[in-house]
């Protein structure tokens, strides 16, 4: 796929997407449409020159144990609604199973222990929220790449695609669970970690129970909460509404290193 | 470009008084006035939108991080008065709180009804975190490309030697102190002198273009998960990314201070002709005063 068609991949919008998106925002998606073409050549130079600034994939700074704010405000969700989630919270995530599936010679499913068992990584970095405040925190997990790399991805598979059990609006066609999506580029660097603790401790519910992404190169809300299922895809446009994220299906610049 | 002269403070002084016409010379070449107005665009751009950015958490920090309940530097609230049921706009600057309703914090709309928000509503464009956002790193792309336009072009052409470069004589108190006290009269260049910047508007507009500029550039770069990956030394430059954050809204503020002085010295020293010579390049030049 050529640069300028997952461009329009990202860009595009469809008169059924717009026709959702004015019944819950604010300013009518119809009219902000050509403004936000316009626009966009902000992000698609930006996104350019950082992936050629980041070619060598230097590690995001990581600070000490002194520098780990004394609080961390959470993001999106701070509790999935509905039964589901809180019989996982009563089984303390007994019951809990990552999937991870599309584009891979082996799909595979594990439990909570057997990714708690896997290679980890700890690194204390910073996060930043898009509305402009930063905080410090701890997190431990699995690098994304060690399971992609168990999974066998596909020659074909471009896109990693988180899917959340927090549904953010009800919808009748589901398309409002929390979800995301990062390429490759970013899925495979080493500081790309499924998160299972936070600060030395289990992760709590807040900040996404049990297993978050970590994908410290961009702002906050590419930084799924709540995953439970890791799809390989060669594009975005059949999830959802096409955008590649909950927020990016309502306007959100898909790429978010800002 | 202003006109070049090789006269220096010195022969101003003693230069015999030119005859009382007017004269018009070609002041500003195509690309200092082109990269101007796309300068001025982008700069309004990235202000209205800047300030929407700013809006979703008006306060700021300093160090690396910073959120509700850090302890901040400068914050807008709008709190509700209990007593009158009516809006407050509270602003704090170093812990010291001011009641700002009108302008920070709550404003009036058109109805007059107040709305809570860190700045006015017509001074925030556009509408929504994700299209301000987009504006105004496009609008900031705009700026880089102009800017580096404009700096090759004042580099080769000697733009930047011959016009805003100020010289050693210009630099002496003695001389300086005399503009300052020509600017508090308002008196306007003549003859000679209008030929080219005085030593004031030479330092503004390097310190505008040299330092603030690239300060914006570099402290808002700083805010970026992505470049400070790559630059992590951003992070030391501006003593973390919520300093830089912080710093970016001061030197935005210092900007818009250049630009509200920069209009006023426009409208005193002459709007038609300034406005003139920044579209047509022709600036007419006022005869030198008879003493």
């Amino acid at each position: 796929m050529s640069r300028i068609t997952r461009r329009s991949l990202i860009v595009g919008g469809s008169a059924a997407a717009a026709t959702l998106v004015s019944a819950c925002d604010q300013v009518s998606v119809s009219d902000v449409q050509p403004l936000r073409r316009i626009l966009d050549f902000g992000q698609f130079m930006s996104m350019h020159a950082q992936r050629l600034l980041l070619a060598g994939q230097p590690l995001v700074r990581e600070f000490t144990e002194a520098d780990i704010s004394p609080e961390f405000p959470p993001n999106g969700t701070e509790r999935p609604n509905g039964m589901a989630y809180f019989r996982h919270m009563m089984s303390n995530f007994a019951d809990f199973r990552l999937t991870v599936d599309g584009m891979v010679k082996k799909p595979l499913s594990f439990t909570l222990d057997e990714v708690r068992a896997m290679p980890a990584r700890t690194q204390i970095t910073m996060h930043n929220c898009d509305e402009g405040w930063s905080a410090i925190g701890q997190w431990t997990g699995v690098p994304l790449g060690h399971l992609l790399q168990a999974a066998e991805l596909l020659p074909e598979a471009r896109y990693i695609v988180f899917y959340c059990m927090d549904e953010m609006v009800r919808t009748p066609d589901n398309s409002g669970f929390y979800y995301e999506s990062i390429d490759l580029f970013d899925a495979l660097h080493p500081q790309t970690i499924l998160a299972y603790a936070m600060n030395g401790k289990a992760l709590p519910v807040a900040h996404g129970a049990p297993l978050r992404l970590r994908v410290e190169r961009h702002v906050g809300y590419k930084h799924a909460k709540y995953v439970n299922h890791i799809e390989a895809v060669d594009r975005l446009t059949h999830i959802a509404r096409g955008k590649g994220g909950f927020w990016e299906d309502r306007g959100y610049q898909w790429y978010a290193g800002l | 470009m202003v006109a070049s002269s090789e006269t220096n403070a010195e022969t101003i002084a003693t230069a015999p008084a030119a005859a009382p016409r007017r004269e018009v010379v070609y002041r500003h070449t195509i690309a200092v006035r082109l990269t101007h107005w796309i300068n001025a665009l982008t700069l309004v751009l990235l202000l209205t939108s800047g300030l929407r950015l700013f809006n979703y958490h008006p306060a700021l920090y300093w160090g690396n991080y910073g959120y509700s309940g850090v302890p901040s530097v400068f914050s807008i609230a709008a709190l509700e008065d209990i007593e009158t049921d009516e809006p407050v706009g509270v602003t704090n600057i170093l812990g010291h709180n001011f009641i700002t309703t009108g302008v920070l914090g709550v404003s009036y709309d058109s109805a007059g009804e107040p709305v809570s928000g860190a700045f006015p509503r017509w001074l925030m464009w556009p509408d929504g975190l994700d299209l301000a956002r987009d504006a105004h790193f496009a609008a900031a792309w705009l700026l880089v490309f102009n800017g580096l336009v404009y700096l090759l072009f004042g580099l080769f052409t000697g733009h930047f030697r011959r016009d805003l470069v100020p010289e050693a004589a210009e630099l002496r108190p003695r001389h300086v102190l005399a503009e300052i006290w020509d600017h508090v009269r308002l008196r306007r260049a003549r003859g000679e002198a209008a030929r080219r910047y005085n030593v004031l508007q030479k330092l503004a507009y390097v310190i505008v273009i040299f330092v603030l500029l690239p300060v914006m550039v570099l402290s808002g770069l700083t805010m970026s998960p992505a470049v400070t990956a790559a630059v992590p030394f951003l992070f030391d430059m501006f003593a973390g990314r919520q300093s830089a954050r912080t710093i970016h809204f001061l030197v935005a503020n210092l900007l818009v201070l250049f630009v509200l002085i920069h209009l006023a010295q426009v409208v005193v020293t002459g709007m038609f002709n300034n406005m003139r010579s920044m579209i047509t390049g022709r600036y007419a030049i006022l005869p030198e005063d008879r003493r």
